[in-house]
């Protein structure tokens, strides 16, 4: 492999990069300490409504950790060779963002000394359970698949290593999907359709996030992504977002439907406060809509810029889902007694109230600042910057002069 | 959390005295019971189940529950409430009610329609099936052999599934750092904790906290005994009236049953 030489310039930007994330990182892993300490009263979690911000972030790096891999499966699964460039780019941040993810969540426990015994412990009927051999599979596999990219001798098996990880990261968002698709308590979950909604999710939101980081790495070695590449992948991305948007509707259209749901669908899309504001305005103006527009019409799409806003919003849009889908699921008290007005002193029959102080924000944003560091420093230790050969494209009709 | 709750009235009659006396006098003759099976008695009581001797492990034979006659339980009394605190040692005061530990509360409850009103103590239903221990990732949730719901505080994480699967609200987060416990009772900070049954006290032949209170102040409105004993007050009662589980719909076979509502 060649050695990169690097301008004193590029050398400059590399460590403000490094130290950008890193302080970020810090600032993070700061406040963990301090909530190990202090305990989550410091935290604007409650009884009621006790998995938070930083939950909402980490479930969404999980997530896309999943999706950020299927441009490599796109290329290895199934033949698409404008893909396979990209697959080394893509493996890399399926691991890192899936480490991340794990990191925040981790770091939220109340006993996060103790994360030895959830990975040693089996239990069959747990989700989380699942999820300890699901995540560590996960890793492996994709790690192998880097192998057999980035190493000659490996190059061989890296169909075999492509399907491996296609398969295991569609099983592991179904996991994803399930915490939640297999809690019975609630009305906001026990859906089996969960399972394939995060899975679509997942590809959205991972295709963002792939686009936003291979513009950045062009821009810093002043390359432009082929048009026709370009549409190619804007239009996937346009397809993804469409098809959460189906998703979406038949989740809440069953819902709806039912008339023990109705409630809580009142509640969500119209008088949840803070929660119908970010489904409407953050996942299906922003998110949704607005991207979709960006990305279709035939003059703006074509823009410097255009894609990577729409990505940018796709992101934002999955993270207002998120949160009304995780904060606001618990908000909405347990229906014990159905057709009762219920009251307590533990707030039984309230809508639940969260705020999120600054340590869980902090927490929650060490979450992107972990993932950009290691994504820094991977693509400067290794070759993971697409080398597209337009030639080889041009031959297989996916570019035209 | 005692900060929060509400005094009420208490009843100084000595009918719940006596009828403690009773408890223990049964509980003594709990082993008599056993060795004298044609001794039929005239009433049994709450614990009629002798102390589980150390190192002897809880018998599937057993399944504790809990009967609670809503017509008798009073809204605004909180003496099970009180009495819990007092004996788990949740005596922490917290900024954020929210964020306090509840292991029993009152809840009042209206029927909608009609406006008729029910007051009832919600705690840890012991299900049969519960699915707190189902999601649990540690093995923690657990449920012992004669069907009290546990948390192992030395091997939860904290990581609340268990809050996210329970139907009944029944789980707490401990949010701040904890003192002056009661030994029998461990508690801790970052972990998950609910209604034990008043474990500690059950192995040593006696009945929950709450139950003990409820019965001595007279109310009478709280029953405790062992579901699989046919003779029990607990299986007598619940075959004589008509019961009602909590969100039946999930089918988790509850320890807890309600009359009255």
């Amino acid at each position: 492999m060649k050695i990169e030489q690097y301008t004193p310039a590029e050398e400059r930007l590399f460590y403000i990069l490094l130290a950008l994330g890193g302080l970020v990182s810090a600032l993070g892993l700061a406040a963990a300490y301090y909530m190990e300490h202090s305990g989550h009263v410091v935290t604007g979690m409650t009884n009621q409504v006790f998995w938070g911000l930083p939950h909402v972030f980490g479930i969404f790096l999980i997530v896309a950790a999943s999706g950020v891999l299927n441009v490599a499966s796109i290329g290895s699964v199934f033949g698409k060779k404008a893909y396979k460039p990209r697959a080394p780019l893509s493996g890399l941040l399926a691991i890192i963002m899936l480490a991340a993810g794990l990191a925040i969540i981790m770091l939220d426990l109340g006993r996060a000394d103790r994360v030895l015994i959830a990975a040693t412990h089996v239990n069959l009927t747990s989700v989380f359970g699942w999820n300890m051999i699901l995540y560590p599979v996960f890793f492996g596999l994709v790690g192998l698949y880097l192998w057999t990219l980035m190493d000659r001798r490996m190059n061989a098996y890296y169909k075999a290593a492509g399907f491996s990880a296609f398969i295991w990261r569609l099983v592991m968002t179904t996991g994803t999907g399930s915490i939640f698709g297999f809690v019975v308590a609630r009305q906001a979950y026990q859906s089996a359709i969960l399972a394939p909604m995060f899975i679509i999710m997942s590809f959205a939101w991972g295709l963002a996030v792939f686009l936003l980081v291979q513009r950045s790495m062009y821009a810093w070695n002043n390359m432009e992504l082929n048009p026709a590449l370009r549409q190619r992948l804007k239009n996937l991305l346009g397809t993804f977002i469409t098809a959460v948007l189906y998703f979406v509707i038949v989740y809440h259209l069953t819902n709806i439907y039912y008339a023990k749901e109705t409630a809580f669908e009142h509640f969500i899309l119209v008088s949840g406060g803070v929660y119908p504001l970010l489904f409407w305005g953050g996942y299906v103006v922003v998110g949704t809509l607005l991207p979709l527009f960006l990305l279709y019409h035939p003059a703006i799409w074509q823009k410097s810029g255009a894609v990577s806003f729409a990505a940018a919003l796709t992101i934002i849009g999955g993270l207002c889902q998120l949160y009304v889908f995780i904060i606001g699921g618990q908000a909405f008290p347990l229906e014990m007694f159905p057709g009762m007005e219920v009251t307590s002193t533990f707030f039984d029959g309230a809508i639940g109230t969260y705020v999120p102080s600054v340590p869980e924000i902090l927490l929650s944003l060490s979450g992107i600042g972990i993932g950009f560091t290691l994504t820094v420093i991977g693509v400067r230790v290794l070759r993971f910057l697409p080398q597209d050969d337009v030639a080889m494209l041009k031959d297989a009709g996916y570019l035209h002069d | 959390m005692s900060e929060h709750h509400i005094n009420t009235e208490k009843d100084s009659g000595n009918g719940g005295a006596s009828r403690r006396n009773f408890i223990g006098a049964v509980a003594a003759a709990g082993g008599l019971a056993a060795i004298a099976p044609g001794i039929h008695l005239v009433q049994v009581s709450q614990a009629n189940t002798p102390p589980r001797p150390a190192g002897e492990a809880a018998s599937k034979a057993v399944r504790w529950g809990m009967l609670i006659d809503t017509t008798k339980c009073a809204s605004g009394c909180t003496d099970c409430v009180k009495a819990c605190a007092t004996e788990n040692g949740i005596n922490e005061t917290v900024k954020d009610a929210r964020q306090g530990s509840q292991w029993i509360r009152k809840i009042d409850i209206k029927e909608v329609k009609t406006g008729r009103t029910h007051s009832l103590p919600m705690l840890c239903q012991h299900c049969a099936n519960p699915p707190c221990v189902d999601v649990c990732p540690t093995g923690a949730s657990m449920k012992r052999a004669d069907g009290i719901v546990l948390v192992d505080r030395h091997i939860c994480i904290g990581c609340r599934y268990c809050m996210m699967a329970c139907p009944y609200k029944a789980r707490s987060f401990v949010h701040q750092p904890l003192t002056e416990q009661n030994p029998e009772v461990p508690r801790g900070q970052g972990c998950v904790e609910s209604c034990t049954f008043c474990v500690h006290r059950v192995d040593k032949g006696q009945i929950p906290a709450c139950v003990e209170t409820c019965t001595k102040e007279g109310h009478n409105a709280m029953l405790f005994g062992d579901l699989n004993d046919p003779n029990s007050e607990i299986s007598r009662r619940v075959a004589q009236v008509t019961t009602t589980q909590v969100r039946a719909d999930l089918k988790l076979d509850l320890g807890v049953r309600y009359q009255g509502i």
